[in-house]
């Protein structure tokens, strides 16, 4: 189960097992995406596999889901998302409403994207094979000349941003999954943020770095990009934000809000001089109210990203190695 | 959480430290007892904000770690076994068997479920009537008692089905060991507060007196581990000891006298052995005899486990605070949270684990405020 938590040995598994069996160039860049030449353009390509349980969950679906992950692999590589692709993999047995509930969420989470679904895929396994239905979206945008976003584009003195609160999709599944309850209700924060990125690259088109934390959570996106660009990264704890449902809920499960899943959510790694820019345009916008700074990349300590603490002292902040498991007492 | 965060105030901390530092005349070694301390120790990085020569020892406090091997293999026997449905916190899945893991059980087509009380398992009891549904009963006294009560329900409500492999410890004996030991450098305890927020303080006082050891009972967020550094230093410097408790918002002299009847009704007290420790005299609970059809100990024939320790792994003395993690010689190269060695390395409260986490490529030091924006 570890191998999917996309922390430490999910990336092991591509490291390891699929990359030298697929080989190419592009793989080898390890982003949400890819990008290609064709003709006179470039287009990002990306696909993504859905097995979420519960299939409806405060604030989404796994329809919602199916949707904004491509699309925000997507757009985490400044692509304008314009097509994708999807596969229904059904458990015999599941209800046709069901069925026919999760495709209406993803077509209206197509239409607010402002995507469209133009192929698909069914396919059904024999009862107790699957989870109800598993989902694959695959997807297509352009990339607009001038703009090269990718992890390796990371430098020391970018400074780092968050786009808002960090942890909800997380903490909302497990309080459906599992029946537990954290006073406030907690919805996910599922969302496509194409319109976000659009919005970030009209004022710096030059952006360095953008990545969704979504499994692994923030800690697992900042290790991934000190890793690819071979750079420090230091946040400052207190200036990320952790909204308190998040808090509380990992206080009591003994999880740390940094590795917790977001759906809705960038992180940026912008050049300073635009940093104010980029800050503004992010809160200008609906998904980018609550941006926040939360740290710098730096030349110091290649590949490691460290945190300062409320109190005043520094920890490193690790990929994670699997999925993070509550603790005992 | 804004309750909470009233207990990571930095202004309030810098105002304990300065306290500390204003103290303290000479070297001192404090023993955290618990792994949630350590953790919280390490995480916020107070042992380095702490004045030179005052040492905080990790405690043997983390039930995960101090479960012995032996425990863990006949859990994975029990988990193996076709029929069974094999519930435990999350945090014991990746411990280390002899040759595997909860988790491992699990991939073989092992029915393990990770719960979130053990009053989960008794429910999938109730729903599983066809099923021998077995929890991993582990912990100090703070789990103990939820865990007695589900035996206590399942008694009740004849959930036939429903048994418990109890593992459980407690914390003053372990103490007792510790002090005991010819290499012990302890000078005082933290104690755990959640331990006596169940238990109360009274089995403390005799500790301090025979040992002449100042115990201050003390919380878990990093200005209630400050406040229990400051005073248990000033005892130390006073040349006092004393049990003082230093997180009233939980813990009564008496503790939480139900909690203390459910554990008496259910557990009898038993020589247990300890992970990397050995056998510690009336350490541990097990379940008493009238509850005895629920102890998966006797349902299920799992005697004659033979157990491998690896050779190299010194958790024992990380456990005993004789060592610090980074010191054993597998910290980091072959033992790592990916393949651990032993139990410190893999829970979520082991010292070995913390250090791995937040602190093994000896982290830099990072100015004060370096904020790039506003």
């Amino acid at each position: 189960m570890g191998h999917g938590g996309g922390g430490a040995m999910s990336a092991e598994l591509v490291e390891n097992v699929f990359a030298p069996a697929f080989g190419g160039l592009v793989l080898a860049a390890l982003g949400d995406s890819a990008t290609l030449p064709v003709g006179g353009e470039r287009i990002a390509f990306s696909t993504d596999s859905f097995v979420v349980r519960p299939l409806f969950f405060p604030g989404g679906s796994i329809g919602d889901l199916a949707v904004n992950g491509t699309v925000n692999d997507l757009a985490m590589s400044g692509a304008r998302p314009l097509w994708l692709s999807c596969g229904f993999i059904l458990e015999e047995g599941v209800e046709m409403s069901v069925v026919g509930r999760v495709a209406q969420a993803l077509g209206a989470a197509a239409r607010t994207a402002g995507v469209e679904v133009v192929t698909g895929d069914t396919k059904v396994v024999e009862a107790g094979r699957g989870d109800g239905i598993y989902l694959n979206t695959a997807g297509i945008g352009i990339v607009p000349d001038g703009v090269d976003i990718r992890p390796q584009r990371a430098r020391p003195g970018d400074v780092v941003i968050v786009s808002g609160e960090i942890g909800l999709h997380g903490v909302a599944i497990m309080s459906v999954r599992e029946g537990l309850e954290f006073g406030a209700a907690v919805e996910s924060d599922c969302a496509a943020l194409n319109g976000l990125v659009e919005a970030m690259l009209a004022v710096a088109p030059d952006l360095h770095v953008l990545r969704d934390p979504t499994r692994g959570g923030l800690a697992a996106a900042l290790n991934e990009i000190a890793a690819a660009a071979g750079v420090g990264v230091v946040v400052q704890e207190r200036r990320v934000p952790v909204p308190d449902q998040v808090a509380n809920a990992c206080a009591i499960l003994g999880l740390d809000p940094m590795y917790v899943a977001n759906e809705g959510k960038l992180v940026a790694f912008v050049p300073r001089e635009r940093a104010d820019a980029v800050l503004a345009a992010m809160r200008a916008h609906p998904l980018g109210a609550a941006a926040a700074v939360i740290g710098e990349c730096v030349g110091e300590h290649p590949g490691m990203v460290v945190a300062r603490t409320p109190l005043g002292g520094t920890r490193v902040i690790d990929l994670p190695l699997g999925e993070q498991l509550p603790r005992i007492c | 959480m804004k309750y909470l965060e009233e207990f990571q105030n930095p202004e309030l901390a810098r105002g304990l430290l300065e306290d500390i530092r204003a103290q303290v005349t000479r070297p001192w070694a404090l023993m955290e007892v618990c792994g949630g301390q350590t953790h919280t120790i390490i995480r916020h990085g107070i042992d380095q904000l702490l004045p030179e020569g005052l040492e905080l020892i990790h405690g043997p406090g983390c039930p995960v770690c101090v479960t012995p091997l032996e425990m863990i293999d006949r859990a994975l026997e029990i988990a193996s076994r076709p029929g069974v449905v094999f519930c435990s916190f999350g945090d014991m899945l990746r411990v280390p068997g002899s040759d595997r893991d909860l988790f491992r059980v699990r991939g073989e087509g092992g029915d393990v479920r990770v719960v979130y009380s053990p009053l989960d398992a008794l429910r999938i009891a109730r729903e599983n009537p066809d099923k021998e549904v077995v929890f991993f009963g582990i912990g100090f006294e703070t789990t103990a008692p939820p865990n007695a009560m589900a035996v206590y329900q399942a008694q009740k409500q004849r959930v036939r089905n429903f048994s418990m492999l109890v593992s459980h410890v407690r914390v003053p004996p372990a103490i007792e060991a510790i002090m005991e030991s010819p290499d012990c450098r302890v000078q005082a305890f933290l104690a755990a507060g959640h331990v006596c927020s169940v238990m109360g303080t009274e089995e403390y006082p005799v500790l301090a007196d025979r040992y002449r050891v100042p115990i201050v009972v003390t919380g878990f967020e990093p200005l209630d581990i400050l406040e229990g550094i400051r005073r248990t230093v000033r005892q130390l410097e006073r040349g006092e000891h004393r049990v003082e408790n230093a997180y009233p918002r939980a813990v009564r002299p008496e503790g939480n006298p139900a909690a203390r009847d459910m554990l008496e009704d259910v557990f009898e007290v038993t020589d247990r052995a300890w992970r990397g420790i050995g056998v510690i005299p009336r350490s541990g609970w097990r379940l008493s005899e009238r509850y005895r059809d629920h102890d998966a100990e006797y349902r299920f024939d799992v005697r004659g486990i033979t157990t491998r320790e690896p050779a190299q792994c010194r958790s024992g003395e990380v456990l005993q605070g004789l060592i610090k993690p980074n010191q054993c010689e597998a910290f980091g190269t072959t033992c790592t949270p990916r393949t651990p060695l032993g139990a410190t390395m893999v829970s979520s409260e082991g010292a070995c684990a913390a250090y791995y986490l937040y602190r093994r490529l000896g982290t830099p030091a990072v100015p004060l405020e370096a904020s790039p924006v506003a």
